[in-house]
C-alpha cells in the first residue's frame, strides 16, 4: 500500500509551518504504512553550502573523525551535527564527491541526500515517532515530500524507507512497485550513477537525477520515465526548486491533489489534505495517467 | 428535521451504528475530512447528507435510502450497491459503483479510472467526464456519461449499456457502438431525469458487447432481451 504525501508551498505564507503542516499530513496517511517513514524538506539552507544527511542504522561511527576525512577529501571546512542515528555535515565542498566517498569508506551508514537545500530523515516505526525524533514541526522551508511505509520490494529497514535520493537536492517518493529496476539499476551504474540499496524506488529517484543531470527538465525527464520505468507508480519528487507528479498510465495506485494560490498538496488519500489553510477554496483533482505535472518556484 | 452527526467528535463507528439502528430520518454528517467507510452498509430507508468530501469506500454495500456527499468521494463510492441512490455533488476517484447489483449512482463531476467495473445491474449517471477503463467487465446495468469517455470504454463487457454524450476515448475489447433506438432514447430520458439531470437524449450515443469474446448462443437470448428491458426500465 504505502502512504506519499508532498506539499509545495507557492508563496511564503505558510513557509514557516512547512515542517508541522507536513507533520500532520503524514499522520493522517499512516495507516497506510507503519514499519517505516522519511521525510525529506527544502528551502531553508544557503546556496553556498552543501548539506549531506547521513544515517547510522547500527552503532554510531565517530561523526567528528568522518568530518575531518571529509575536509582532507573537500580541502574545505566540514562541520557536522548529530540527530540520533542521523548526521548532517555541512561544507563548501563538493557534495558528490563526499557523498560517494561516504558510500566507498562508510560501510555501515546511508548517505540519504546531499545538497544546498534538502534535508532527509527516514527510520523504522510509526510515522508519528519520525516527526517527533527529527523536530520536523519546527522546520521550515518552501517544500516537502514523505512517505509511510507497508513493505514489498525489500526489508523493512531505515534504509528502505523513502524518500530515496541519489542526486543532489533531488528525492522521490513512490507507492507502487516497478518491474524492470534490476536491469535499470545496470544501466544506470554503467553511467555512473551509485545506489545504497537494491530498493526498486531508488533506482527510480537515480533515474530522474541522472536525466536532470544529463540536462533534462524535470518534465522532460518524467516523460521520458513513462517509456523507459515499467510497473506500478505513483511518484511524488521535490528538486531544489520545483515538485512534480506522475503516475504510470494504468494508475492503480491513488493519488489526489488540491492547489490553491498559496500551495499545491498530494497525498495518496484527501484526509491528508483535509486539514490544511484554506482547503475549503481549493481546486481539488485527480492526476491523469501517464501525465506529468511539475510546479517550480522559479516559473 | 434531520440529525446532525459531528465526525470531529463522534468515531466513524459510531457514526455508522447509528445510521444503521435508525429505521428512518435524515441525518447531517459534518466534518468528513476524507475519512473512510462514511455511511457504509445503510439498510433502512434514511436519508444522509455529508457535508464535505469523503474517502475511501462511501455508502459502500448500500442497501436502500439516499446519502449524498456534498462534496468529492474517494475510491469505491457506493461499492456494491444493491439498491437506493447515492449522490456526489462533486468528482468521484476511481472505481465508484464498482460490482454495483441495483440502485442509482449519480456522480455531478467527474469520475476517474474504472467507473463501473463489473457493474450487474446498477445505473451510473456521471455529469462529467469518466476516465480510462471504465464499465469494465460491465455485466448488466446503464452508464450515462455526459461528458467524455476516457480510452478503452467497456473492455471485456458482457451485457451493460453505455451511453456517452461526449467523446470516447477508445472503446475497450469486445465493445461496440450500437443503434440508438426509441427504447435507449427512453431509457437516457428516464435516467437523466432520475438523476435530477439536463440533457438531450438525441445527443447520446450507445456503446455495447459486441459479444465476440463470451460464449454468446441464440439459447441465451434472455441476456439479449434483458438488455433491452433493462435499458427502460
Amino acid at each position: 500500500m504505502c502512504g506519499i504525501v508532498g506539499l509545495f508551498l507557492k508563496t511564503p505564507t505558510h513557509r514557516e509551518d512547512l515542517g508541522r503542516l507536513t507533520a500532520d499530513m503524514i499522520h493522517e496517511v499512516r495507516d497506510r504504512g507503519r514499519d517505516s517513514a522519511g521525510v525529506a524538506t527544502f528551502g531553508s539552507g544557503d546556496n553556498a553550502t552543501t548539506r549531506i544527511t547521513v544515517l547510522a542504522d547500527g552503532p554510531q561511527p565517530d561523526w567528528n573523525a568522518t568530518a575531518t576525512a571529509l575536509e582532507a577529501l573537500l580541502a574545505a571546512e566540514v562541520s557536522v551535527r548529530p540527530l540520533h542515528d542521523h548526521a548532517v555535515f555541512e561544507t563548501t565542498g563538493d557534495g558528490r564527491a563526499a557523498r560517494q566517498w561516504l558510500i566507498d569508506h562508510m560501510a555501515d551508514i546511508e548517505v540519504l541526500s546531499y545538497g544546498s537545500q534538502i534535508e532527509l530523515y527516514k527510520s523504522v516505526g510509526d510515522p508519528d515517532l519520525l516527526a517527533t525524533r527529527y523536530g520536523l514541526a519546527t522546520r521550515t522551508g518552501t517544500h516537502a515530500v514523505a512517505h509511510t511505509r507497508m513493505a514489498t520490494e525489500s526489508a523493512v529497514t531505515a534504509n528502505g524507507s523513502h524518500p530515496f535520493s541519489t542526486g543532489s537536492d533531488t528525492c522521490l517518493v513512490h507507492n507502487g512497485s516497478l518491474s524492470n529496476h534490476n536491469q535499470l539499476r545496470l544501466r544506470l551504474e554503467q553511467r555512473g550513477e551509485s545506489f545504497q540499496t537494491l530498493n526498486d524506488s531508488e533506482v527510480a529517484a537515480g533515474y530522474v537525477s541522472w536525466r536532470l543531470g544529463s540536462g533534462d527538465s524535470l518534465e522532460q525527464a518524467l516523460q521520458r520515465a513513462l517509456t523507459d520505468l515499467d510497473g506500478f507508480y505513483t511518484f511524488a519528487i521535490g528538486t531544489v526548486d520545483g515538485f512534480a507528479i506522475l503516475r504510470d498510465p494504468i494508475s492503480c495506485k491513488p493519488a489526489v491533489v488540491a492547489e490553491t494560490d498559496d500551495w499545491v498538496a498530494m497525498s495518496s488519500e484527501y484526509r491528508a489534505i483535509a486539514r490544511l489553510p484554506g482547503v475549503a477554496d481549493a481546486e481539488v483533482w485527480e492526476p491523469e495517467p501517464a501525465r506529468v505535472y511539475t510546479w517550480s518556484l522559479a516559473a | 428535521m434531520s440529525t446532525a452527526i459531528d465526525l470531529a467528535e463522534v468515531p466513524l463507528r459510531q457514526l455508522n451504528q447509528v445510521l444503521h439502528d435508525a429505521e428512518s430520518g435524515g441525518f447531517d454528517v459534518l466534518n468528513p475530512r476524507g475519512a473512510h467507510a462514511v455511511a457504509c452498509g445503510i439498510t433502512t430507508n434514511v436519508t444522509v447528507e455529508v457535508a464535505g468530501s469523503v474517502g475511501y469506500y462511501c455508502a459502500g454495500m448500500h442497501q436502500v435510502g439516499t446519502v449524498v456527499v456534498n462534496g468529492n468521494s474517494g475510491p469505491g463510492l457506493a461499492e456494491n450497491i444493491m439498491s437506493g441512490t447515492v449522490r456526489t455533488t462533486g468528482n468521484a476517484s476511481m472505481s465508484a459503483a464498482a460490482t454495483g447489483c441495483g440502485g442509482l449512482v449519480v456522480i455531478e463531476g467527474d469520475a476517474g479510472a474504472r467507473c463501473g467495473i463489473s457493474m450487474k445491474g446498477v445505473d451510473i449517471v456521471v455529469g462529467g467526464s469518466i476516465g480510462h477503463m471504465g464499465a469494465f467487465m460491465a455485466q448488466a446495468g446503464n452508464l450515462v456519461v455526459l461528458g467524455d469517455a476516457g480510452a478503452d470504454l467497456g473492455d471485456s463487457i458482457y451485457e451493460a449499456v453505455l451511453y456517452v454524450r461526449g467523446e470516447v476515448e477508445s472503446l475497450g475489447s469486445d465493445c461496440v457502438e450500437k443503434e440508438m433506438r426509441p427504447e435507449h432514447l427512453a431509457a437516457v430520458r428516464h435516467l437523466l431525469q432520475a438523476a435530477d439531470m439536463t440533457a438531450s437524449p438525441a445527443d447520446f450515443r450507445r456503446y455495447g458487447s459486441e459479444r465476440q469474446m463470451y460464449s454468446f448462443h441464440v439459447d441465451d437470448i434472455d441476456a439479449e432481451l434483458a438488455e433491452g428491458a433493462g435499458a427502460a426500465k
